[in-house]
């Protein structure tokens, strides 16, 4: 096997009508369709889904983990915004 | 009849032998896994047949023993399955070709009059439109990719292309006239040659034989490797 230099994908399988479609993997390939078809041969060959997604990994814009402390750590210590605090009245049904 | 049915379970487990070749070997890692998918799939419709096969002769010899105990002359493959893989664009020149045709034989005898061919074929079918399918999408990319592609992809076309009249002669006992496949097979070629910016090849056909078991150079080495584990260790299993 050689680098061929295709191009980053990202898989997401939608497992189930009514489930959203789920982040799998990636995989290269060289252009959309056969993005789609070997992602088809990867992921689903063992009846994982019914519909799926390829997107380019290049069209991703993620956060950065330079940046954990500013995004996330400030909601370490807000746990009022757990619905957590509201007294459920008897006999409903969780 | 059995030969037949022989023919068209050889046509299948020798393309798949092929395609195994490719595993570790592929361009991608992902082409790895379709290669050997598509001959997964081949594999599984050689072992329908075989045993339907051994069911129609009624000498109680089952898959294994038509798969791994029979010699050279006794394959009934066509030619052009046992061709060796070259590069890459040969191999999709081989698989568009002969899937293409596949599909059509599949289609017929799926509404054809014997039953048990018609089971294994209604099933066959939709693994082989999607086999059609992944090597026409090769050949387009490659051969309206680049210079080198394009040149590979014509030079793959040119060599495989005097194996594909064997797959039209006339087979006796046969529930489908081969030859009333070419039509469609030749639109669905045309289609992808056109968008590939492909050339027909017009080279002459190379002789047939392999229904009748005569083969060419490539397919002792290919048994040799098909069948070693077997002959060793009769009946091995895992």
């Amino acid at each position: 096997m050689s680098d061929t230099g295709s191009p980053l994908w990202e898989v997401f399988v939608r497992a189930r009508r009514g489930l959203s479609h789920h982040h799998v993997g990636s995989l290269h390939a060289p252009d959309a369709e056969l993005a789609l078809r070997n992602a088809r041969d990867v992921y689903t060959r063992r009846q994982e889904g019914v519909s799926i997604w390829v997107v380019p990994a290049a069209a991703i814009t993620a956060s950065s983990p330079d940046e954990k402390d500013s995004f996330f750590d400030p909601a370490g210590d807000k746990p009022y915004r757990h619905p957590t605090f509201y007294h459920l009245p008897d006999g409903i049904q969780m | 009849m059995i030969a037949y049915i022989l023919g068209l379970a050889d046509d299948a487990l020798i393309l798949a032998q092929r395609l195994g070749e490719w595993v570790s070997r592929a361009p991608e890692l992902e082409e790895d896994i379709a290669l050997a998918n598509i001959g997964l799939d081949l594999l599984g419709q050689a072992r329908g047949l075989y045993s339907y096969a051994g069911a129609v002769e009624g000498a109680g010899r089952a898959e294994d023993d038509f798969a791994y105990l029979r010699e050279e002359r006794e394959f009934r493959n066509c030619l052009l399955v046992e061709q060796p893989n070259g590069d890459f664009a040969d191999t999709i020149a081989r698989q568009v070709l002969f899937s293409a045709y596949q599909f059509e034989l599949y289609q017929a005898l799926a509404a054809g009059a014997d039953a048990g061919l018609a089971a294994v074929a209604a099933k066959a079918v939709k693994e082989v439109a999607y086999h059609v399918d992944h090597a026409a999408g090769w050949a387009i990319r490659l051969g309206d990719g680049t210079d080198e592609s394009h040149t590979r992809m014509q030079r793959g076309l040119d060599r495989i292309w005097p194996f594909t009249a064997e797959l039209f002669d006339p087979v006796p006992a046969a529930p489908v006239d081969p030859a009333g496949l070419r039509p469609n097979w030749a639109t669905t070629i045309d289609l992808v040659l056109a968008q590939a910016t492909l050339t027909r090849p017009d080279v002459p056909a190379h002789p047939g034989g392999g229904r009748d078991g005569r083969h060419t150079e490539h397919f002792g080495y290919l048994l040799a490797e098909l069948q070693y584990l077997h002959r060793v260790h009769p009946g091995a299993t895992w």
